[in-house]
């Protein structure tokens, strides 16, 4: 068993609201120098840089986690992080299907696909700021059934979180963490482990906020025992 | 009406394109959940909301709403108040909650969407 350092909820140049600058290599190069072990990328309501970003994970020896930052019709902002390229891709495929509009480039930026190398190949049309017709449920459902793990993002947050939205967390609801953005106390009573994460949209925010993990290895199935505190796999601190 | 005789009239601080109060609001809509401003606001609209979040502003580019005023004595976030100012979207703020505010704009004669 061993730490791991894992920032799980980065954005890159496709988020409207993200730096040009957050790119797959430069990403990766970032996230090497401030002592990361994994990261995750959760781009708004699309996955099309999370390939990118994980093969250039690869190359230099990081792991990457595909995911998505997926936006219900509450607005509220649940993270779903995949195992694989396919089920990330059947979950943006859900998305796509219920998020309505086109983007204006001018009132919230761009939003830039991008390979490997960084190079741009296109630019995508949707409004990925916008709000799916899903409910917070139907996502954390269709997370699920893409083997996904699912996590509310920035519930400490007044706007785009479980707690701001709606009040509370709705009982039941079968999320696997919650994330907060910093240390916060509101969170404690809820029975569900917490991570912390950067939410960087600039590259010098990446690894500002992480989790330590004390798991085997640097993958998703390991963070996923790790909430469970399964077979001695647990959150080793922020 | 035109925004500048609101903001007299509902004494309304003015946070942001202070040079841009001359438009004729066409009606108003109240909501906080930006993807229902999206949808259901009309052009020249004043948008009445407790958000302070820089997006707002994305929204009113958008749909070319006349203005934002924020309510509760909400203050917008610095970002917002810097977006407002470069898409010149005209940014107010008041004391009065929701309810209270959409009352007195009806009773100056500004009416919903439908008009």
């Amino acid at each position: 068993m061993r730490k791991v350092r894992a920032d799980l909820h980065l954005h890159t140049c496709l988020s409207p609201c993200a730096d040009s600058r957050m790119q797959a290599t430069a990403i990766v190069e970032r996230a090497k120098k401030v002592g990361l072990d994994m990261i995750a990328i959760c781009d708004h309501n699309s996955a099309e840089n999370a390939a990118a970003v994980v093969k250039a994970g690869q190359r230099a020896g990081l792991a990457v986690i595909g995911g998505m930052e997926v936006t219900s019709s509450e607005e509220v902002h649940i993270l779903g992080l995949f195992d694989t390229a396919a089920d990330l891709m059947y979950m943006q495929d859900m998305v796509y299907e219920n998020l309505p509009g086109e983007n204006s480039e001018e009132a919230f930026g761009s939003q830039i696909v991008i390979d490997e190398w960084d190079n741009v190949v296109g630019k995508n049309p949707r409004l990925l700021i916008g709000a799916t017709t899903l409910t917070v449920e139907q996502i954390v459902d269709s997370i699920h059934r893409w083997a996904g793990v699912a996590i509310a993002s920035h519930v400490d947050r007044e706007r785009f979180s479980l707690i701001g939205q709606l009040g509370f967390i709705p009982q039941g609801l079968d999320l696997d963490a919650l994330e907060v953005s910093r240390s916060c106390s509101t969170v404690l009573e809820y029975d569900y482990p917490v991570v912390t994460s950067s939410d960087a949209h600039f590259l010098d925010d990446i690894g500002r906020r992480s989790t330590c993990f004390m798991i085997e290895s640097a993958s998703l199935g390991e963070i996923r025992k790790a909430l469970r505190r399964e077979m001695g796999r647990r959150i080793a601190g922020n | 009406m035109k925004i500048a005789e609101l903001v007299q009239e509902l004494n309304l601080a003015v946070r942001a394109a202070k040079g841009n109060l001359e438009r004729v609001v066409t009606g108003g809509y109240a909501s906080d959940l930006l993807s229902d401003v999206l949808a259901h606001s009309k052009e020249g609209n004043l948008w009445i909301t407790l958000q302070i979040h820089q997006n707002i502003v994305g929204v009113a580019s958008m749909k070319d709403l006349a203005g934002i005023i924020l309510v509760n004595g909400r203050e917008p976030e610095p970002e917002t108040l810097e977006k407002a100012e470069t898409e010149n979207i005209p940014l107010m703020v008041t004391e009065m909650p929701a309810f209270e505010l959409v009352g007195r704009l009806y009773n100056l004669g500004v009416g919903g969407t439908e008009e």
